[in-house]
C-alpha cells in the first residue's frame, strides 16, 4: 500500500487505506519522539522549504522539528523579510527557491487553492500546511490519530466539530477524513457561521449545542477566528459563551468515555472554559505532540515519491 | 522457462539445533545471562529472537528481555526508492545501556541491514557491547560486519535468494535457497514450497 499522489494538498480524495497508512505510520514515529535521542536519519540529503505565508506557531514548529527529527535539511521563509516586499509573485518566489535545489514544500498561505498551485509550477512534493478556508490535512490527521489511540478504532464513534464552521479548514479536513473512516460527523454552530449549502456535506448539522453534543464520544472545538470577524457574525463573544461555549455543565450530555479535542490556538473563556480545556479527558496538549508524529509519517510516505503513479 | 531450482538448506530439526547452539554460545561467551538483552530484527530476527530468549531460559532459568526492530528508517536507500517500505514497530522497552546486546536476524548478507541496526540501537543508549546472531551467513558483505553466532554458513551466488521460513509467520520450519536465474517471487517459492516442488540436494 502506497499514496496514490506524490502531494498531500488535502483529504477530499483520501480513501481509507490511504489514511490508515499514514496514521499506523505515525505509530512509530510517536515511539521515536518518545526515545533519548529523537532522531533517525530517514530523509538525509532531503532538503525542506516551509513557506509560510500566514503566523503560525504549533504547525510551524510541528514541521519543522518533524523535519529536524527525520535529518532533513530546513529552509524557513518569512515573507515579511523577503523579495514579496518587493512585490514578487509567489510562483517566481517559489521557483527561485526551487532551483536552489529545494526537494520538499510545505505551505501555508491564505488564499485556498495555493498548494495545487504549486504542484504546477514547481517539480517539488508539495505539503498543505492550510490554504484558505478549504483544507488542513495534516491537523485533521493529528486529530484522527489521536482520535484512534484513545479509542482503537474511527469507525462508528460519533464526533461533533463546533463553533467556526465556515471558515475553518480544520473542519472541512475533519469531515472529509472522519466520514471516510466510518465516523459518524455532526456540526455545531450559529446559522452565521455554518458555509453556504452546509448540507452537501453530509452531516448533521446543529445550531443548539446541547442537541448537538447528546450521546457524542468527541467533541472538537474550534478556536472563534476573532480576526476574521468583522462582519460581526454574532452580536457578543459573551452571547456565543453562553450558546456554543463548552463548559463543565454540558460535559454531562456527553457519553461517558469522552473527549475534549480543540486545534488551537484557544480562546480560554470564550469557545471553552478553563476547567474543560485542562480537565482530564482534555486531549489538547496530546494532539500538539501527535501532531509531530504524523507530520513525521507523511514527511516521510511523500520523500521517496517522485512521479505520480 | 526457467527450470525451477530450490534447495533444502535447514529443516525444523537443523533450525531448533541451531538456535539451541547458538543459544549455548551466547551463554558461554557472555560468561551467563545477567547483562544480556536480545534485540531482533522485524520480522524473522524478532523470532529468532524469543526463540533463543526461551532457550536461555530453560538453560539458565532466566528471563531475558527481547526486543524489537525496524530497520527501514534507517536504511541508507530509503528515499532514493520508489517504493516506500511499510513501517513497522520498534519496541525496546528496556534500557540498553551498560548491557549485552544481541543482535538477531535471520540471513546476514550484505551487511547493510545491520549497519542500519547498529545505528539504531545506539540511538537507545551506550550499550556495553553489540553482538551479532544469524540464523544463516550467506557472506557477499559490502561492509565490514562479521557475525559472532552463526547457524549456519552457507556459501552462495551474489543472486541467489535464500529464504528462512519459520511456523510463526509461513506456518512451516524450512530454510531454502532460490538458486540464481530463478524470476520467482517469494510467495511463488513459498506456493511451490508447499505444493511439494523441492529440486535440488540437500
Amino acid at each position: 500500500m502506497q499514496l496514490r499522489s506524490r502531494h498531500l494538498l488535502g483529504l477530499e480524495d483520501a480513501t481509507a487505506e490511504e489514511i490508515t497508512l499514514i496514521l499506523d505510520t505515525a505509530e512509530t514515529f510517536r515511539e521515536i519522539i518518545e526515545r533519548p535521542i529523537k532522531k533517525v536519519p530517514t530523509l538525509r540529503g532531503i532538503t525542506v522549504l516551509n513557506l509560510f505565508y500566514e503566523p503560525s506557531t504549533r504547525t510551524r514548529i510541528s514541521f519543522e522539528l518533524a523535519e529536524k527529527r527525520l535529518s532533513a535539511d530546513t529552509v524557513s521563509f518569512t515573507p515579511g523579510t523577503s523579495s514579496v516586499k518587493k512585490g514578487e509573485s509567489l510562483r517566481d518566489t517559489v521557483q527561485n527557491i526551487e532551483a536552489m535545489k529545494i526537494d520538499m514544500v510545505v505551505v501555508r498561505h491564505s488564499s485556498s487553492g495555493v498548494p495545487y498551485f504549486l504542484t504546477q509550477c514547481t517539480q517539488s512534493n508539495i505539503i498543505n500546511a492550510g490554504d484558505g478556508a478549504h483544507e488542513h490535512p495534516t491537523q485533521a490527521l493529528l486529530d484522527m490519530f489521536t482520535i484512534r489511540r484513545k479509542y482503537k478504532k474511527l469507525k462508528d464513534l460519533r464526533v461533533v466539530l463546533v463553533g467556526d464552521i465556515k471558515h475553518s479548514r480544520v473542519v472541512r479536513s475533519n469531515i472529509w477524513g472522519l466520514k471516510t473512516m466510518g465516523a459518524s460527523v455532526a456540526v455545531c454552530g450559529p446559522s452565521t457561521l455554518l458555509p453556504f449549502e452546509v448540507e452537501k456535506f453530509g452531516v448533521d448539522i446543529f445550531t443548539d449545542l446541547d442537541k448537538a453534543i447528546d450521546g457524542a464520544d468527541v467533541v472538537n472545538i474550534m478556536r472563534i477566528q476573532l480576526e476574521r470577524q468583522q462582519a460581526g457574525l454574532f452580536p457578543s463573544q459573551r452571547e456565543y459563551t453562553n450558546l456554543f461555549g463548552m463548559t463543565r455543565e454540558r460535559l454531562q450530555l456527553l457519553n461517558k468515555n469522552y473527549t475534549i479535542m480543540h486545534p488551537g490556538p484557544i480562546n480560554r473563556g470564550v469557545e471553552i472554559t478553563n476547567e474543560v480545556a485542562d480537565g482530564d479527558s482534555s486531549v489538547i496538549l496530546e494532539q500538539v505532540t501527535n501532531g509531530q508524529a504524523v507530520r513525521m509519517a507523511v514527511l516521510f510516505l511523500l520523500s521517496g515519491k517522485k512521479e505520480e503513479e | 522457462m526457467t527450470k525451477e531450482k530450490i534447495e533444502t538448506l535447514m529443516d525444523e530439526k537443523d533450525i531448533a539445533r541451531a538456535i539451541i547452539r547458538i543459544s549455548h554460545e551466547i551463554l558461554e561467551k557472555n560468561s551467563g545471562a545477567e547483562t544480556l538483552v536480545l534485540i531482533g530484527i522485524l520480522n524473522r530476527g524478532a523470532d529468532i529472537a524469543k526463540r533463543v530468549a526461551d532457550r536461555i531460559k530453560e538453560i539458565e532459568g532466566i528471563e531475558i528481555p527481547v526486543g524489537l526492530m525496524d530497520i527501514n528508517l534507517y536504511r541508507d536507500d530509503v528515499h532514493s526508492k520508489l517504493d516506500q517500505p511499510v513501517i513497522q514497530r520498534t519496541e525496546i522497552l528496556f534500557d540498553v545501556v551498560d548491557r549485552n546486546v544481541i543482535l538477531v536476524d535471520d540471513v546476514l548478507f550484505t551487511g547493510r541491514t545491520i549497519r542500519a541496526a547498529l545505528d539504531q540501537i545506539i540511538d537507545f543508549g551506550r550499550p556495553r557491547s553489540i553482538q551479532l546472531a544469524v540464523l544463516i551467513d550467506r557472506g557477499h558483505r559490502e561492509l565490514p560486519i562479521r557475525p559472532d553466532f552463526v547457524g549456519k554458513n552457507i556459501p552462495t551466488s551474489k543472486d541467489d535468494r535464500v529464504l528462512v521460513r519459520l511456523m510463526e509467520k509461513d506456518g512451516q520450519e524450512i530454510v531454502v535457497v532460490a538458486k540464481s536465474g530463478m524470476k520467482k517471487s517469494p510467495s511463488e517459492i513459498k506456493k511451490a514450497l508447499k505444493s511439494g516442488k523441492k529440486g535440488g540436494k540437500k
